[in-house]
């Protein structure tokens, strides 16, 4: 990680020096979301109802992928699926 | 001093005065909630836009809340913002006060002071704006009407300062001069369009390592005001911090840069000394008791009494310095508080005037005087009475209460 800035050197008022993209938010779940593929229709509700974009579908792939960095276990998806594909896991840390 | 600009004399309160100078000041957007004794300013304000005669978007909001969170978001964008309250409604934009100084948007606000409830009372003190002293807003109080008028036109050239970007309130005393009719002096609109300028913008580094203006704009984007964590939230409020610090030397630059063209102005912008230079005792004040207390250190020097008067313009931020150089020659000071820190030993301005003399070679005492709550007048033959106390502490060397209440019944 680089140094951290005085407070001469950020901008003001917070304005990000980085993307969100870069800001891993994802990082203190304490449930991971694990899909079993045999239930899944991808129906894509989990993708609509992720409150964090982090379920995307990739229409040139026909497939869904979970970006894990900025999933933060929430369990949202695992309620609304409706093939109960998703289940809630607890990391082992 | 060049030669002032001619200017007409209109009659108006203290509230139509401020209406008229953000009309002049070329106000992009007005979001406002009605509050006795602010509401003639918006009131007002709302005939200049249904006449046409200002370009500004008004916005009536459902809450003060709402008003200074629309004013916030529109002064992100860019645009000059103003907006008015008072009382209960700058107590309901507490949290929002905050959240416009973090996001460094240099609102511009007036406050018709008020009391706060409980029990209920709609009229004049200072109770509103110093509960919101740590808000991060510079504060400006003003003695009269003109004052106010010049004040607003003033405000606007301090908040949007680059090396400044803080919103500022203009604090007048609620119905003593909200309502009162004055004689003030205005100068033509081209007159403060030119002195107001237009609003600029320092650059700042956005996440996508470019150059930008310091506004929300889509061909920029830009995030303002996002999570801090521990590791760089205190470095934002040092950065307020230093803002303020800047403010002090900017508010007397514009204090005299106004006074070229208008011919007026109030002390060095921050304090306004009166009969300081060798006076034995003086009084500190803020706010239109001041208008009272010159009349009465006229009269008192005439007599032959070495009296003084220090109305403190700008509390926030406090000028310590200039405090301590006006005040640490004399050798009791009295400080009148129109306001109350329950069980904080004194008021407000009495905490940060004895604060700011505390490491003066020559240390005054110092006494407090909170008076005026909810309205009550105080006389001239008080006020008058409080020098002469000042006088008897200065002959029997020390002071009998430092916490004293005038014109209450014991």
């Amino acid at each position: 990680m680089s140094r951290e800035k005085t407070w001469k050197e950020i901008a003001p008022a917070g304005v990000c020096p980085k993307s969100s993209m870069s800001f891993k938010t994802g990082d203190w779940k304490t449930f991971t979301p694990v899909r079993d593929l045999e239930k899944c229709t991808l129906c894509l509700q989990c993708v609509m109802f992720c409150p964090d974009g982090a379920i995307r579908w990739r229409p040139d792939m026909g497939k869904i992928e979970f970006e894990l960095n900025f999933c933060k276990g929430c369990g949202i998806c695992a309620n609304e699926c409706p093939t109960k594909a998703i289940t809630m896991v607890l990391d082992k840390e | 001093m060049t030669k002032a600009i001619k200017q007409e004399t209109m009659a108006m309160s203290g509230d139509e005065a401020i209406a008229y100078a953000v009309k002049q000041s070329d106000v992009d957007v007005v979001a406002a909630y009605p509050i006795t004794p602010q509401t003639i300013i918006v009131e007002k304000f709302g005939e200049y836009v249904a006449n046409g005669e200002v370009q500004t978007e008004f916005v009536c909001t459902e809450s003060e809340h709402s008003a200074l969170t629309a004013c916030l978001a529109a002064s992100a964008t860019g645009a000059r913002t103003f907006t008015a309250s008072a009382s209960a409604g700058l107590a309901l934009m507490h949290e929002m006060l905050f959240v416009t100084s973090g996001c460094r948007a240099p609102v511009v606000m007036a406050i018709a002071n008020r009391a706060l409830s409980a029990p209920l009372n709609i009229h004049g003190d200072q109770s509103d704006s110093m509960a919101e002293r740590d808000s991060g807003w510079v504060q400006i109080y003003v003695e009269n009407s003109q004052e106010a008028y010049d004040s607003i036109i003033q405000a606007f050239k301090i908040a949007e300062d680059t090396n400044i970007l803080l919103p500022v309130i203009v604090g007048l005393d609620g119905f003593t001069l909200s309502h009162s009719l004055e004689n003030v002096k205005v100068l033509p609109d081209q007159t403060v369009l030119e002195f107001v300028g237009t609003r600029q913008l320092p650059n700042v580094l956005t996440h996508e390592g470019k150059e930008a203006p310091f506004r929300l704009d889509p061909e920029y984007p830009m995030t303002m005001g996002p999570v801090a964590f521990p590791n760089y939230y205190f470095e934002f409020k040092r950065q307020q911090d230093d803002a303020m610090k800047n403010a002090l030397e900017l508010i007397k630059e514009v204090n005299t840069e106004y006074a070229k063209i208008s011919g007026r102005s109030y002390g060095n912008g921050l304090i306004d000394a009166y009969n300081l230079e060798d006076a034995e005792v003086a009084i500190v004040c803020v706010g239109s008791t001041a208008g009272t207390l010159k009349t009465i250190v006229d009269e008192l020097r005439q007599e032959g009494l070495k009296v003084g008067l220090l109305r403190l313009r700008t509390f926030r931020p406090l000028p310590v310095e200039e405090l301590r150089s006006a005040l640490e020659n004399v050798k009791v000071v009295g400080v009148m508080d129109k306001s109350m820190s329950f069980g904080g030993h004194g008021g407000a301005v009495f905490h940060e005037v004895r604060h700011a003399l505390y490491d003066s070679e020559h240390r005054p005492q110092v006494v407090n005087y909170i008076y005026g709550l909810g309205g009550r007048d105080s006389s001239p033959i008080e006020l008058r009475r409080v020098y002469e106390e000042l006088f008897a502490i200065l002959r029997i060397g020390r002071a009998k209460h430092i916490v004293n209440y005038l014109g209450l019944r014991e």
